[in-house]
């Protein structure tokens, strides 16, 4: 258990920029969904790692909130493009940048 | 049991079975997260999620956070890629499509120079001071002796109280927000939409009025069946190659 921390920020960092690439160069809106999962695994491993690193709960306790959010992000995130696939199969992120409500 | 955790967690230096298991889960880390970015198809890409997923459970358990990581793997493969499943199987896109496509010339290589740079950013902030700054245990001590759950529940349901509670607001506000998200609009006798229903997210056609938004969803088949059955020249076969499979992911 005792891994140096920076390894483990590394490897977050390495993680995010993976998530960040993907969103960029992705077009399908569920991928682009599953990316932003990745971003968000990264700052969950980053949070956990000071919290060993610091000696304190709260980094943990990020973590569990950061996952209710998750949550929450995908619920609304696939209604929204089970909204919009409704209306035209196949959309990708670029046919949707009319907001038209 | 206890007392393992505790001298394992005293001990300075990393044991070879340490390293070993962090460097597998890197790469299953590092490789799902790959695979989730270049798989063609979007149910590919969803298990390779589940790969990064549970490669962060072991790094959670590795780092003595147990619940996360029984949490992590129940609500994060349990919940959120089983709905994203769902999500892509019930509306059809498991279909192979084209992975790059670039919305203006040269995309991708911005994308991964923007990408680079993030990392080369973070990488040097990190660097520049030490990796961690900081008072140590300014809220609470992890405590070696004591379960993982019950520090977790200690601290949830005192100091973070407020909070914990505000996430249930949070929860509903995202279920009703579904609901209403993933609602079919009502239709009246005459078939159109009734008074105040919106006609939510017409991507196609921005003039088109409500009540013959039937009429232009039925009509979309026809682009995709004239891309696929475009006839194909010799020297444009590479081009149509690329338009069959985009005709075949829409």
């Amino acid at each position: 258990m005792s891994i140096e921390p920076s390894w483990y920020l590394t490897l977050a960092a390495v993680l995010f920029s993976i998530g960040v690439i993907g969103l960029l160069i992705r077009r399908n809106v569920l991928v682009m969904l599953m990316c932003v999962e990745l971003m968000l695994n990264a700052a969950n491993l980053t949070f956990v790692t000071y919290s060993r690193a610091l000696n304190d709960i709260s980094g943990q306790i990020a973590v569990f909130f950061v996952l209710v959010v998750a949550a929450a992000e995908v619920v609304v995130g696939l209604g929204i493009i089970v909204a919009i696939f409704r209306r035209k199969a196949g959309a990708t992120a670029d046919d949707a940048h009319l907001l038209k409500g | 049991m206890s007392t393992y955790l505790l001298a394992a967690v005293v001990s300075a230096h990393p044991t070879i079975p340490d390293i070993v298991t962090f460097v597998i889960a890197a790469l299953v880390v590092l490789g799902g997260a790959l695979g989730v970015i270049f798989n063609s198809n979007p149910v590919h890409a969803a298990l390779m999620l589940v790969s990064t997923l549970f490669g962060i459970a072991v790094l959670f358990v590795e780092e003595n956070a147990q619940f996360l990581a029984a949490v992590q793997i129940i609500v994060y493969t349990g919940a959120i890629v089983v709905l994203i499943l769902f999500v892509i199987m019930l509306l059809g896109v498991d279909k192979r499509e084209v992975v790059i496509t670039d919305t203006f010339k040269g995309q991708q290589y911005y994308a991964v120079f923007m990408g680079v740079l993030v990392l080369v950013e973070v990488l040097l902030l990190a660097r520049s001071n030490s990796w961690i700054t900081g008072a140590k245990s300014t809220t609470k001590a992890l405590s070696p002796t004591t379960s993982n759950v019950s520090q977790l529940g200690q601290s949830l349901f005192t100091s973070y109280l407020v909070p914990f509670e505000a996430t249930s607001a949070l929860l509903i506000v995202a279920i009703i927000g579904a609901v209403v998200l993933a609602r079919q609009p009502r239709r009246n006798q005459s078939g159109g939409l009734e008074n105040g229903e919106t006609n939510d997210f017409e991507l196609d056609d921005p003039g088109t009025d409500p009540a013959s938004a039937d009429a232009s969803l039925a009509n979309e088949e026809v682009p995709v069946k004239s891309v696929n059955t475009a006839p194909k020249d010799e020297g444009g076969q590479k081009v149509s190659d690329a338009e069959n499979e985009l005709g075949v992911s829409r």
